[in-house]
């Protein structure tokens, strides 16, 4: 039963962790600031989650996982609103999407 | 494993403090000192300070930044770009040579520091009994040393009180920017929850990590929240009922000190009387000091617009 938990908890923090490589990589990567916030909001949050989930199953009672739980709406209010507040304000500066190749803007 | 995390905390914290410095960037200097801020409170975390971890996440990182960027904003209407002056080499390397002499000076008085005759942590403990509550950081703060506190309290209404006096009223223009709808909606969702997590760690000061100064900083958090969300008006200046918040939590703290001095000794509670006491003077402070430190942001903001 242990065992199944420790593993079980491994995988789950294991995938949260790849989300958020995956989100950083996105970060360094992505070539303007509106794909930049698409990347980090969408792999960070499910990241978060999983990360969150990991720690849940292993928490002690379930008061200490509901207060895990708990972080993680939080979090993906503010981080959405966030990630909104500052695409708005560089689209009000003037900054305009890279669009790919077939696109024409 | 604790070992590489601490060396890789350690790390980053050297490298953040210097990139905030060594940048010509104000904008990115603002964002290391404010990621600065957050290993920091992570490093107290790591030390088994709680205490100190929220106050620095919650002050140094959260308000000081907001603020800074804030300034930033604001010097940025008024500054030309590249303002920004070169510091001659010499100079720099002799603010380096003298900050390393510093460095190595401190390290060595802490290295050879004599053993203390006086064992605090022992004095503490013997006498958490008599303190009223039941966290030793609490008991240290509001009643072993409840001077310190209230000096300290005097000390951030006088800066609030400076700052008001230097920087000139001035007529507010009107900000017509429309209420954004998701960042109210947010404001609207997280305030409350604010509230009730600084009365958690009101009431949670007297037997866990919280108390008075964490949740004015949250409180003062939610309040620059609801300005920045357009919920809340900057304020012009401290008008009666104002001027009675910021200043409660001292006027209640060195009354009560000055009452007691008539019994003998400046702040030594009866012991039947002290958690009361404790309790009545935090819930003071936690007014007063998210008021202050709401004041630092929301009475600056108010003269934003002005050429």
């Amino acid at each position: 039963m242990n065992v199944a938990i420790e593993l079980l908890s491994a995988a789950l923090l294991l995938v949260g962790a790849t989300f958020y490589l995956a989100g950083t990589v996105g970060l360094l990567r992505f070539p303007d600031v509106y794909a930049r916030l698409h990347t980090l909001t969408k792999a960070d949050n499910l990241g978060l989650g999983f990360i969150i989930l990991g720690l849940a199953v292993q928490a002690d009672s379930l008061m200490m996982a509901c207060k895990l739980l708990l972080i993680w709406p939080l979090v993906l209010m503010a981080s959405a609103t966030v990630s909104y507040s500052i695409a708005r304000r560089a689209d009000e500066m003037g900054i305009a999407p890279i669009s790919g190749d077939g696109d024409s803007a | 494993m604790s070992l590489i995390f601490d060396t890789l905390l350690v790390a980053t914290l050297l490298w953040s403090a210097w990139r905030s410095l060594a940048t010509s960037d104000l904008v990115h200097a603002v964002v290391m000192f404010i990621v600065f801020g957050l290993l920091m409170s992570l490093a107290w975390a790591r030390l088994g300070a709680p205490d100190i971890a929220l106050a620095e996440a919650a002050i140094g990182a959260g308000l000081t930044g907001a603020l800074l960027l804030d300034a930033l904003r604001v010097s940025n209407q008024t500054a030309q770009p590249g303002s920004l002056a070169k510091i001659p080499a010499l100079q720099r390397m002799a603010v380096l040579l003298i900050s390393t002499v510093l460095a190595i000076g401190l390290i060595i008085a802490v290295l050879y520091a004599p053993l203390p005759s006086i064992q605090l942590p022992s004095m503490v403990e013997a006498n958490m009994a008599q303190s009223g509550v039941t966290h030793t950081v609490t008991a240290v703060l509001l009643n072993f040393r409840g001077y310190d506190t209230l000096l300290e309290v005097a000390v951030l209404l006088l800066a609030l009180l400076g700052m008001l006096a230097v920087a000139p009223a001035r007529p507010v223009s009107v900000s017509h920017v429309p209420i954004d709808p998701v960042l109210a909606t947010l404001a609207r969702l997280l305030v409350p929850l604010m509230i009730l997590t600084a009365c958690y760690l009101l009431w949670a000061g007297d037997h866990r990590p919280g108390g008075a100064f964490q949740a004015a900083a949250v409180l003062a958090a939610a309040g620059v929240l609801l300005h920045l969300a357009g919920l809340l008006q900057a304020w012009i200046r401290p008008g009666q009922l104002l001027r009675l918040g910021l200043s409660a939590g001292f006027v209640l703290f060195l009354s009560l000190a000055a009452i007691l001095l008539t019994e003998g000794a400046l702040l030594r509670y009866p012991p039947v009387w002290a958690g009361a006491l404790i309790l009545l003077i935090e819930a003071g402070l936690t007014l007063s000091l998210s008021l202050i430190l709401a004041g630092l942001f929301l009475l600056l903001s108010g003269r934003r617009g002005v050429p």
